[in-house]
């Protein structure tokens, strides 16, 4: 059988697609990849299907050995150790793979041709962490099933993209529906701060730490939609920015929206960096 | 209606009530504008989430004010009859705060005829609103650690069925043996905007 055996997850590795689409009024979020530009380099590397599942590593140690050979590609943050980043790779039946920590940023994107084939849940293969919907946690001695190989395999050797960025990153914000619910100065405050990164962040979302937002108005919002890159505010004033596992619905008003194509920078935000947003 | 900007990949719709919500989701999900993923009611607001490869805020916005929806006919969703065993720690509390007595509370809560409003909260709870209103029950000052799956609850104006063990604010009337949410079932979700819920006192 096809298969990758986990010897070790490092912090937190998950199975990801790209998530559960059109079932929000059944109280189902999307989740899916934090970092979708780097999941589908990796799957085009391979030639997989768009929709194939790879493995979201968290914060690098993954560790696995194929049971079969298979052919593998690594994108997102770079971890160190040997193996190529961005570039198709073969792993021999018995070999491992062992990922140091990042050398920048925090979700690697473990792709395999044929993709990770354990069973989805709702129609997705992704792990959805808030719900707790999706596949299991893999933990060490899992066995995932990988899928088989279909279409053409990718023709680029290596794909000449960008690390994600250590240190400061600046991301566009643009209107969110409660803009008006805040003050010049907190307005003010949102472009002209440097935010902090802080540890308890997760695929839920980013944790900010800086000045207090503070709102122009009182009273309650009821609960609304949102989507990822939401930078929701609630009463401490330290904005959350929602990542691919955000609420279905939520109570405090959104200030702000990161740049769709923005949200994958800020799914690559270690604690400790800093965060800048920038007006359109 | 108004329309609120959400980025590049969303675009909250406004509405003056709950009616509104129902029937403008009912029409966008029906026949969602191109490049739509997703169609979010929620209690004042529906949410459209797109595809901004697919489409852009501006075509959407345009096509949503182009939407025709019909009043909501509450009639018109599919029927779920729940069976309900009222034995909740809450009942008598709820029949103070009402007025009325614990039987009063199982006969009126069976006698409305409630429509999920929209979702949220946990996969599959859906907020059930009554037909002619008249509900309006304060959570628990103190929440609970843990509710169990399937009780069957009030707060505010809504009545819900808790999925799976969670913790909750709720007012517990009872519960029900039914499961609102299940993996292999198509749709999971029992409790889906639009459909309407009797419960039934199974006792």
């Amino acid at each position: 059988m096809r298969a990758l055996t986990v010897l070790a997850p490092g912090p937190l590795t998950t199975v990801q697609d790209r998530g559960r689409l059109g079932r929000a009024a059944e109280g189902i979020g999307r989740s899916g990849v934090c970092d979708r530009a780097a999941a589908a380099l990796a799957n085009r590397l391979l030639g997989n299907d768009p929709d194939a599942a790879v493995l979201e590593v968290t914060a690098g140690g993954l560790a696995v050995r194929a049971e079969t050979g298979l052919w593998l590609a690594l994108t997102g943050a770079r971890c160190a150790g040997p193996a190529p980043h961005a570039a198709p790779f073969w792993l021999a039946a018995g070999e491992e793979l062992r990922l140091g920590p990042p050398v920048s940023g925090l979700r690697t994107h473990l792709a395999v041709r044929g993709g990770i084939a354990v069973d989805p849940v709702l129609g997705s293969r992704s792990t959805d962490l808030l719900s707790g919907l999706g596949p299991p946690v893999p933990t060490a001695g899992d066995v995932l099933p990988v899928g088989a190989a279909r279409g053409e395999p990718g023709t680029v050797d290596v794909a000449g993209v960008a690390d994600p960025p250590a240190g400061e990153v600046s991301v566009t914000v643009l209107p969110g529906p409660r803009a008006d619910w805040f003050t010049d100065e907190a307005h003010a405050l949102l472009t002209g701060t440097g935010w902090t990164v802080t540890g308890d962040g997760n695929r839920v979302g980013l944790r900010l730490a800086g000045p207090e937002l503070t709102r122009g108005r009182t009273g309650e919002l009821p609960s609304e939609g949102m989507v990822r890159g939401a930078l929701q505010v609630p009463p401490s004033g330290q904005p959350v920015l929602f990542l691919a596992d955000h609420p279905v619905t939520g109570g405090y008003p959104v200030i702000g929206y990161v740049a769709e194509p923005d949200v994958d920078r800020c799914g690559q935000l270690a604690p400790g960096q800093t965060l800048r947003f920038r007006r359109r | 209606m108004r329309l609120l900007p959400s980025g590049d990949a969303g675009l909250l719709v406004e509405l003056d009530d709950l009616d509104a919500v129902l029937a403008l989701h009912r029409t966008l999900a029906a026949d969602p504008p191109a490049g739509v993923l997703d169609v979010v009611p929620a209690s004042r607001t529906v949410l459209l989430v797109l595809d901004p490869a697919a489409t852009t805020v501006g075509t959407v916005a345009a096509a949503v004010r182009a939407a025709r929806p019909t009043a909501a006919d509450r009639a018109g969703g599919e029927l779920v009859e729940l069976p309900v065993v009222y034995d909740g720690e809450d009942l008598a509390d709820v029949g103070e705060l009402l007025g009325c007595s614990a039987a009063e509370v199982v006969t009126r809560h069976t006698g409305t005829e409630w429509t999920v409003a929209f979702g949220g909260f946990a996969p599959g709870f859906g907020y059930l609103t009554a037909a002619d209103g008249g509900w309006d029950v304060p959570r628990r000052s103190t929440p609970r650690t843990r509710v169990p799956a399937g009780a069957v609850a009030l707060a505010g104006e809504f009545s819900g069925v808790y999925p799976r063990e969670s913790p909750g604010g709720w007012q517990l009337l009872g519960h029900t043996d039914t499961a609102v949410f299940d993996l292999h079932r198509e749709p999971a979700a029992l409790l889906r905007p639009g459909v309407r819920v009797r419960f039934v006192d199974a006792r």
